[in-house]
């Protein structure tokens, strides 16, 4: 990227403020067609799997083994009729679920897919991360909150008490890396583990991490906001349409980034957990292969993803939801003071 | 122009037939075998349809799992009336087909038939009926919605409004209308 706006900057003609609306318009379009795809893929690959975990066989019948069946329910979501409600406020109604969806979208922005294409490249880059992520959760709120009902009031509200106790663990862990990296940089952070991944010297982090970032994602057992049997979908409970579906692509891309993000912190990012590249030893003498080389990093780096995703719909698949009190008690208890710990040995192995 | 037209249908309904989302909703046995058919020997996740949604504002269907009482029949309008267009109704069991084994003349607490109160697209009679029956009712819902048009949707609407009619001014529920008739004939 920054290669093809140094090229149009350079063009003597055209104007350096379009040139920079050029180069992020195609980083956008990229970013967007990969986020939908991936989100379609994603749904898919879950409804087989918890097909297959319950001895099932899934959707199967749509398209060739039934690929085309979340294309189908998108194309159903985009059609159905969207409720306007009476009683809602209807400005922060229409806008939570743009906003929700629109602040994971940075979040794609700010991973490294491989060792060029890093759209904000930035020296604090867990930081941004962490900023942009605490947004969806406030927009959760706002619908919960804008939509006047009951239950959506209440999903809203558990969602809160659920930030207010992972919020601090997960800051923790991070911490953690970040003392053992001594960066925050995220790309900085992949290139310090081409020798030894984090999760080796910082595993008491990475299973803090691992958990508080089930409670961040509303996953199951922690996905108390949207609760099905005790409040009717919590906060989205009167969402339909478009609006819902905004949610629902929302919450996937942020299970699939957030998953992206432990692969970088703790498992080497888009780096080859062989130490060489296979492109590099079958075609190092063909001229492309320095090119191949970006797109095996990118493979590396979504295969490893999707373990992570897949061992995530496994404990959705195995675990029951927690009540509201066990899930504040574990958080509150154990979580965190596990991870003042764990930030305390780091600390004296470092220094 | 018909061409648009025909390519846009058969895009939009080859959509909607195959994501027929379910509203949790369940009164009696039926609803055991309607669990059953989301279970592993039957599964209706083949057809694309195991998303049951807890909310009417993200389901397409009712499936009417179970007898409906009068008290419970104006619940069951609200919870069809909350969904957003277009839904469809599936009146599964004997009790909501035609009140089925409480269609004597002595039961005091029964619908006799949900097709009294709210427009219903598929007739399921069996008491209670398998989840193979319910299955070919899902496949049989499929092939009516692919027969649909966008043009003739403005009349599909119209002739799906019966539940609501008005009086001097003012809408009257069909729920009301019936419990006026019931009263009359006690």
């Amino acid at each position: 990227m920054n290669y093809l706006l140094c090229t149009l900057m350079e063009i003597p003609w055209l104007p350096k403020i379009l040139a920079v609306i050029i180069t992020s318009g195609i980083a956008f379009c990229i970013i967007i067609s990969l986020l939908v795809l991936t989100v379609i893929a994603l749904v898919l690959i879950e409804r087989k799997l918890l097909g297959f975990f319950t001895q099932r066989k899934g959707p199967n019948r749509v398209g060739l083994w039934g690929v085309l069946q979340t294309t189908a329910d998108a194309i159903k979501l985009l059609c159905k009729e969207n409720i306007e409600l009476k009683h809602a406020d209807k400005i922060l109604f229409t806008l939570a679920p743009i906003m929700a969806f629109a602040s994971v979208i940075v979040l794609w922005c700010l991973i490294p897919y491989n060792s060029e294409f890093h759209l904000i490249n930035s020296s604090v880059g867990i930081l941004l991360y962490f900023f942009f992520a605490s947004f969806p959760m406030i927009f959760h709120f706002l619908a919960g909150y804008s939509s006047n009902n009951k239950y959506s009031i209440l999903g809203a509200y558990r969602g809160l008490a659920l930030t207010a106790s992972y919020s601090v663990s997960i800051i923790f862990s991070v911490l953690s890396i970040i003392l053992i990296t001594g960066t925050m940089d995220l790309d900085k952070i992949v290139l310090y583990q081409s020798h030894k991944w984090i999760i080796f010297s910082n595993v008491l982090g990475f299973i803090v991490f691992f958990i508080t970032s089930l409670a961040k994602l509303n996953r199951c057992p922690f996905d108390l906001s949207e609760a099905e049997s005790e409040i009717i979908c919590g906060y989205h409970t009167e969402y339909s349409g478009m609006r819902f579906a905004m949610f629902f692509l929302g919450e996937y891309a942020e299970l699939f980034v957030m998953s992206m993000l432990i692969v970088v912190l703790f498992f080497g990012g888009y780096l080859s957990p062989f130490g060489g590249y296979i492109s590099n030893t079958f075609m190092g003498n063909c001229p492309i292969s320095s090119y191949l080389i970006y797109f095996e990093q990118t493979i590396w780096l979504f295969i490893k993803t999707l373990i992570v995703i897949f061992s995530i719909i496994w404990i959705r698949a195995t675990l029951p939801r927690l009540t509201q009190f066990s899930t504040l008690n574990l958080f509150w208890k154990y979580i965190i003071p596990v991870s003042m710990i764990n930030l305390i040995i780091i600390f004296l192995v470092r220094f | 122009m018909n061409f648009i037209i025909t390519t846009i249908d058969a895009v939009l309904n080859w959509g909607r037939a195959n994501s027929i989302w379910p509203l949790t909703f369940a009164t009696s046995c039926c609803g055991i075998e309607m669990m059953c058919a989301s279970a592993s020997n039957f599964d209706i996740a083949r057809f694309g349809s195991e998303v049951f949604r807890p909310s009417p504002r993200q389901a397409d269907l009712l499936i009417c799992a179970g007898t409906i009482t009068h008290k419970m029949a104006p619940l069951l309008l609200r919870l069809y009336q909350q969904m957003p267009e277009p839904k469809y109704v599936i009146a599964m069991g004997a009790c909501t087909c035609g009140g089925g084994m409480f269609s004597a003349l002595d039961c005091y607490s029964v619908v006799r038939g949900i097709d009294k109160i709210l427009p219903v697209d598929i007739y399921l009679p069996m008491c209670p009926p398998r989840p193979e029956a319910l299955f070919d009712a899902i496949l049989k819902l499929q092939k009516e919605i692919k027969k649909e048009s966008i043009l003739t949707r403005k009349e599909f609407l119209e002739s799906h409004k019966l539940f609501l009619k008005e009086e001097d001014g003012i809408l009257v529920r069909k729920v009301d209308e019936y419990e006026y008739s019931r009263n009359d004939k006690e």
